[in-house]
């Protein structure tokens, strides 16, 4: 016997399938579902899955709930692994992609040295961080993906510090391709992925992806969350190519920041600095505005 | 064969690459290579070398370097690496993923010093510190030795009764970057040596699975339990792999272990890798003697060949084990090892620390450990060398 799951055949051309353990609202499935809506049932990826909600999804042995191949790598190793699996599939002159689906603990945190080293030998690679601003899997730790101002069960009187910018470390490394993806601006999503799939070499993809159980909202909530991140500017839409040429797809449109604070109990009155995170988001914006003036996508990008 | 003197090394290099190169008509083969003193000459030569269909990716770290080749592996092709000490203590996490994964990676290790201090010389801490992953272990005494058992390494390791990563374990300096003449093989020989390599639980599209996620605990037992079975099936699978091995290449490469003199042993020194060989001298030495003295070169430490330990030692009555390595609190690992295998025998089994750290393992203190175990009444405490000497 080996640690192996097998699914029916009938399911099997479905990236995830329905019975799996996700939370109501949980931002990775609506990831998921939009990822096979970009790619079509007939280019489902094979995943490497690191440790993160997105393997207990699977379920135990011998069910999965996904319907392509997966590996579950150990927590810092999902770029290693998906590395020796696209080299192989490229010597065997396979056609289908490699998928590296991680969190933000196996991205900002313990996954950064085999994030970085992928992406400098530019492997062949659609790599996408689901990234719900917390150790989720063991109950809602900070992470440095976590924002300012929140609470988790090591942070109890809120987060002291700023997200770490994990675009601009993406695009400092000169992928071919990043881009933030937004589960409440589905036309977006899907051009964006099919743009990553087109695309040769390393690709990163930032999935901002609401987790009610540890932002503590509501499961219906959660498209309306995003939407609202965009909106207020918290979470900028756009695209890096080779690291030298920016597109932003969506502006800010003045929606205050609290309408997105409001709806999670993750903020607190005691633990945000509003004018503090304010002006980290203006800082944003004003460096995100002057790279896309200075260094413009192309019409071909 | 043309014979060439090669250091360990290069030779260790090499026969990778052929291991490697011989998977060119079914899968490829793919590896992760990071440097680390004394195996670095290793990953150099695959680096260097062009494989028809395979790719060897410099990655940043050891923990890496057997992410790419658990992922090489899971993708069908023929895997393998090398390290060293802290790379291997760096890497463990993955290594024990590697065999509860059942793939069949080789690694050559090279055995050197665990640090801080930092010490780059041998010591078996290193690849012992792993005794406990689902990797099957040998300690190799030669240059030649080396290539031979990497070569069936594979062989083992890819037998479906047994789908387990190997691990080659040589001497670093001694061995690594020393050279010896070695009959390296021809690419025609390991290609008739090994067969393809099939990995039958692959990923793949037409029977999608997910490998190595969520299982309960009967269910990891069971796993377990698969894997000591498969353990156990090594040393049948080993005999055929020595068997190919010599209608292949005209010779007979050393078993699991090897027993000199112990037919009508009263004493029985044990010992692996280069000690074995320095061993081997005094033991001819004491006997020229007329000292009824037998050696064992121990060679298979994963599994550990408890029933032909058992039949080695026949009827002697004192044991001494050379250990170079420590287990802090309770003392060498093979003494460890040897004391249960021999449990319920009215015999002494007393364990030497010796070399630790890369000191030179002297004829001269192993005649001084003969002297000690001829004179001892009762097995004590593990005997330091520096105390002793």
């Amino acid at each position: 016997m080996t640690t192996t799951a097998t699914v029916p055949e009938d399911y099997c051309n479905h990236l995830l399938r329905a019975g799996n353990t996700n939370c109501a609202g949980c931002g990775m499935s609506l990831g998921l579902q939009l990822i096979e809506q970009a790619v079509g049932k007939d280019d489902l990826p094979m995943l490497v899955i690191p440790a993160c909600c997105g393997i207990v999804t699977a379920g135990a042995f011998p069910t999965s709930a996904y319907g392509v191949p997966v590996a579950a790598s150990t927590f810092a190793s999902a770029p290693a692994v998906g590395t020796g699996l696209t080299t192989v599939a490229q010597l065997n002159g396979e056609k289908h992609f490699t998928m590296c689906w991680c969190g933000d603990g196996g991205t900002y945190d313990i996954g950064m040295a085999t994030l970085s080293a992928a992406a400098e030998r530019n492997e062949d690679l659609i790599y996408v961080c689901y990234d719900n601003e917390i150790y989720g899997n063991t109950g809602g730790q900070r992470s440095s993906a976590t924002p300012e101002g929140v609470r988790t069960t090591t942070t109890p009187f809120g987060k002291t510090e700023r997200k770490k910018d994990i675009m601009g470390i993406m695009a400092a490394h000169r992928v071919p391709y990043a881009a933030t993806l937004s589960v409440a601006h589905r036309e977006d999503f899907i051009r964006k992925f099919r743009k990553a799939r087109s695309t040769r070499g390393f690709r990163f993809l930032l999935i901002l992806s609401p987790c009610p159980t540890g932002w503590k909202s509501e499961p219906a909530q959660s498209v309306d969350l995003i939407q609202l991140a965009v909106r207020s500017g918290l979470f900028p839409l756009y695209e890096v190519f080779e690291g030298q040429r920016y597109r932003i797809n969506a502006e800010p449109d003045g929606t205050p920041i609290e309408r997105y604070m409001e709806l999670q109990r993750r903020y607190s009155s005691k633990s945000v600095n509003l004018e503090h995170i304010k002006a980290g988001i203006e800082a944003q914006w004003h460096q995100l505005h002057g790279l896309a003036a200075a260094f413009p996508a192309r019409e071909d990008d | 064969m043309p014979r060439a003197m090669l250091t360990g090394n290069y030779a260790a290099g090499k026969t990778l690459a052929l291991a490697g190169e011989a998977n060119r008509n079914a899968r490829g083969c793919v590896s992760g290579a990071y440097p680390i003193t004394p195996q670095t000459e290793i990953i150099e030569v695959l680096r260097a070398h062009e494989f028809v269909k395979g790719r060897v990716v410099p990655v940043e770290s050891e923990h890496s370097a057997m992410g790419v080749c658990i992922g090489g592996s899971l993708g069908g092709a023929r895997s393998f690496t090398a390290s060293s000490s802290n790379g291997l203590a760096y890497m463990n996490e993955n290594v024990f993923a590697a065999g509860y994964y059942r793939l069949p990676i080789v690694m050559v290790a090279v055995n050197r010093t665990l640090g801080p201090p930092w010490n780059i010389w041998v010591d078996q801490g290193d690849s012992l510190s792993l005794r406990d992953a689902p990797w099957i272990q040998f300690y190799v005494e030669s240059h030649q030795e080396v290539v031979d058992t990497i070569l069936m390494a594979f062989r083992v390791a890819e037998d479906e009764r047994v789908l387990l990563p190997v691990m080659v374990a040589m001497d670093g300096f001694v061995v690594s970057h020393t050279l010896m003449g070695v009959e390296l093989p021809e690419q025609e020989q390991v290609d008739r040596y090994l067969p393809a390599c099939h990995v039958p639980h692959r990923l793949r599209f037409d029977h999608p699975a997910t490998v190595g996620g969520l299982a309960w605990p009967r269910e990891t037992e069971r796993h377990r339990k698969d894997i000591q079975e498969s353990m156990e099936r090594v040393p049948a699978v080993l005999t055929e792999a020595l068997d190919a091995f010599e209608q292949v290449f005209g010779r007979r490469p050393k078993g699991p272990l090897t027993a000199e003199h112990t037919e009508d042993a009263e004493v029985v020194l044990v010992a692996c890798n280069t000690m074995a060989r320095t061993l081997r001298n005094v033991v001819r030495e004491r006997r020229e003697r007329g000292e009824k003295i037998g050696m064992i070169a121990h060679k298979l430490f994963r599994p550990f060949p408890r029933e032909l330990v058992r039949q080695a030692i026949g009827s002697a009555r004192k044991v001494g084990v050379l250990d170079r390595n420590h287990s802090p609190g309770s003392g060498g690992i093979f003494w460890q090892e040897y004391a249960t295998s021999l449990q319920g025998r009215d015999l002494l089994v007393q364990d030497y620390l010796v070399g630790l750290g890369g000191g030179d393992v002297t004829p001269q203190y192993i005649h001084e450990v003969i002297d000690d175990l001829l004179a001892r009444k009762h097995a004590g405490e593990p005997v330091w060398e520096e105390v002793t000497a």
